[in-house]
């Protein structure tokens, strides 16, 4: 598997990553250098092997019904750049 | 609305086409604590203060799922008869956006908690039909923007974020809009029968995104358009009818359909496109890393299991077949557990009161409820957890006719007064004086003065002019204030003058 520019640019803007024009052709070929190196994993025969979910035995932990959280909107805004009436304030987004 | 369009097919000048509908509905769970964070999920309050820092999405914050949310999830996947699945993933679902400060939904996408099951619907004229539901997944909501109240600036507020929502998938098998708003109608009695979700549709905890496409009949399924977050089922239907009939206008005219997002505007009442086609959506899913596997035993199915009520389709086949009830007055005290629950109690009380057994109170007590009482109740626009005659009361009423102390128009007025004053319905013919005249001896002595009155009508009568049978009982109503017990005048008159 590999990536063109296009491909690059796509990713970047579906990110919302600024890249430059000029590291475009840099950021794709270290995007490839990565994805071969990962792809060397496909040599594994991995048939009948359920996909592993984590490193150790362990297992979802649960959090009963209980409100234990809120009433700390200060602390949420506090590093909002803009607030306002107790909202977040952002610029305006069109539909 | 035409003809054509309530069917489901759509004339076009080059022949016929057929609606293919999908819906996919957003049922708020019903819940304390949000999915993952303990912030409450409680509607209204003040911006941003039932949000905890998991919510917020600060750097750090991990993700812990609320139980109850899982156990409500697994419930509505029964009461629809679907498939459990004891292993699901919780996926990223990637965007961008203000209310979303993730920048992604946590989801689940290739292993849902819930797979297929089925619906079954009613159409008017008493037909039924499956709708198949692909999956049942969890996911968080978003915040909520608000764009009205700066000229420059969106207002973010993130009390929604991350509550627990169901996402209800049905397959692409409805064919009219009237079968859409049953389908819609249908979930939401179930959810508000088992109480996984309000159903309030007003307040958005239960809103639809619906799938169109248009085809030639039997043909392959044509390009679907998505219409999002519709919130009423009446906007449901419009908007089917629009869509489909924007799609034939466009097919007809040698156009092709674009896949696309579009949004209804109620008040124009039409869709149009919401996002550019640069904006698609391309939402990189990939299994959430700071989520382990969803996993649970059979024991905590069972027990979910056990504790559904008694779902709507079986209880109205309980009612109408074990009580005589007509599939009218049935499917009306199903569409609302609560009707259902004050109709029964109703009866049971009603079966204290007379001694009689259920099958020969039922369709009394039934007609009673679906006509009076539904009647009152709609006047005063209120529902029946906030009716002021409870269903002792109901039955208390409903005793006083079948033993013959008022009539059937009295208790008509009682029940008005009952409502008003929440008095009981003995009280009130008490007080009132209301209690009907089913003293014979009295009735013959009235009847016998009408007869020496009325000479004239008597001989008419007896002439053969039958009509006049009902001035003689107007003539004993008046004598008695309309209380004469209305059998027995009936008895005592047929008896006087058809000797």
């Amino acid at each position: 598997m590999s990536v063109d520019k296009n491909t690059v640019v796509k990713i970047a803007h579906l990110a919302r990553i600024g890249v430059e024009d000029k590291n475009l052709d840099a950021m794709t070929a270290e995007l490839n250098n990565i994805l071969a190196w990962i792809e060397q994993l496909n040599e594994v025969d991995t048939e009948g092997v359920e996909p592993m979910t984590s490193a150790v035995e362990t297992k979802l932990r649960w959090r009963q019904d209980e409100v234990t959280d809120g009433g700390k909107s200060e602390d949420i805004l506090k590093n909002a750049p803009e607030s306002e009436c107790g909202f977040f304030a952002v610029p305006k987004v069109l539909e | 609305m035409n003809e054509a369009n309530r069917s489901g097919i759509i004339q076009g000048a080059t022949g016929e086409w057929e609606m293919v509908i999908g819906l996919e509905v957003h049922a708020q769970v019903k819940s304390n604590a949000k999915l993952f964070s303990g912030a409450a999920t409680e509607f209204g309050g003040e911006p941003n203060n039932h949000v905890s820092l998991v919510d917020a999405a600060m750097p750090g914050m991990l993700p812990v799922i609320n139980r109850e949310c899982v156990r409500q999830a697994v419930r509505t996947g029964l009461a629809i008869g679907a498939k459990i699945n004891k292993f699901s993933i919780f996926d990223r679902k990637n965007y961008f956006y203000a209310d979303l400060p993730q920048g992604y939904q946590i989801s689940q996408f290739k292993q849902p908690v819930v797979g297929e099951g089925c619906l079954t619907i009613e159409l008017k004229d008493g037909s039924t039909k499956e709708i198949g539901i692909e999956r049942l997944h969890l996911e968080q909501d978003a915040g909520k923007s608000l764009h009205d109240q700066h000229p420059d600036l969106t207002y973010v507020d993130l009390n929604r974020s991350g509550v627990a929502l169901m996402e209800i998938v049905s397959m692409p098998d409805m064919r009219t809009p009237e079968e859409a708003g049953a389908y819609v109608r249908k979930l939401r009695t179930i959810l508000r029968y088992i109480g996984s979700c309000d159903g309030n549709m007003e307040e958005g905890s239960m809103r639809a995104d619906v799938n169109v496409s248009v085809r030639r009949a039997g043909a392959e399924l044509g390009t679907r358009c998505e219409i999002k977050n519709v919130n009423s089922i009446r906007f449901i239907m419009q908007a089917i009818r629009y869509e489909a009939q924007r799609q034939v206008d466009i097919l007809e005219d040698g156009g092709t359909i674009e896949q696309q997002t579009r949004l209804y505007d109620p008040g124009k009442g039409e869709t149009r496109a919401m996002r550019s086609k640069e904006e698609a959506h391309d939402y990189r899913y990939f299994p959430d890393p700071d989520l382990l596997p969803l996993e649970f035993d059979d024991d905590f199915i069972n027990e979910a299991r056990e504790s559904l009520p008694e779902l709507p389709d079986v209880r109205k086949a309980r009612l109408e077949e074990t009580l005589g009830l007509n599939a009218y007055n049935a499917s009306l005290l199903v569409a609302e557990k609560e009707n259902a629950d004050y109709y029964e109690a109703l009866l049971s009380a009603f079966e204290g009161l007379t001694g009689k057994p259920a099958t020969e109170l039922a369709t009394t007590a039934a007609n009673w409820v679906t006509g009076d009482f539904f009647g009152l109740l709609n006047k005063a626009g209120k529902s029946v957890s906030e009716s002021p005659v409870g269903p002792e009361a109901g039955a208390g009423l409903l005793a006083l006719v079948a033993d013959g102390t008022i009539s059937g128009r009295t208790a008509k007025d009682v029940f008005e007064i009952m409502f008003e004053t929440g008095k009981a319905a003995d009280v009130i013919v008490d007080e009132q004086g209301l209690k009907q005249v089913s003293d014979q001896g009295e009735l013959e002595a009235i009847i016998a003065r009408i007869i020496a009155d009325n000479p004239g009508q008597v001989e008419q009568y007896k002439g053969g002019k039958d009509k006049l049978f009902g001035f003689f009982v107007g003539q004993v109503m008046k004598a008695t204030g309309g209380k004469a017990n209305p059998k027995l005048v009936n008895e005592l008159l047929r008896g006087t003058l058809d000797k």
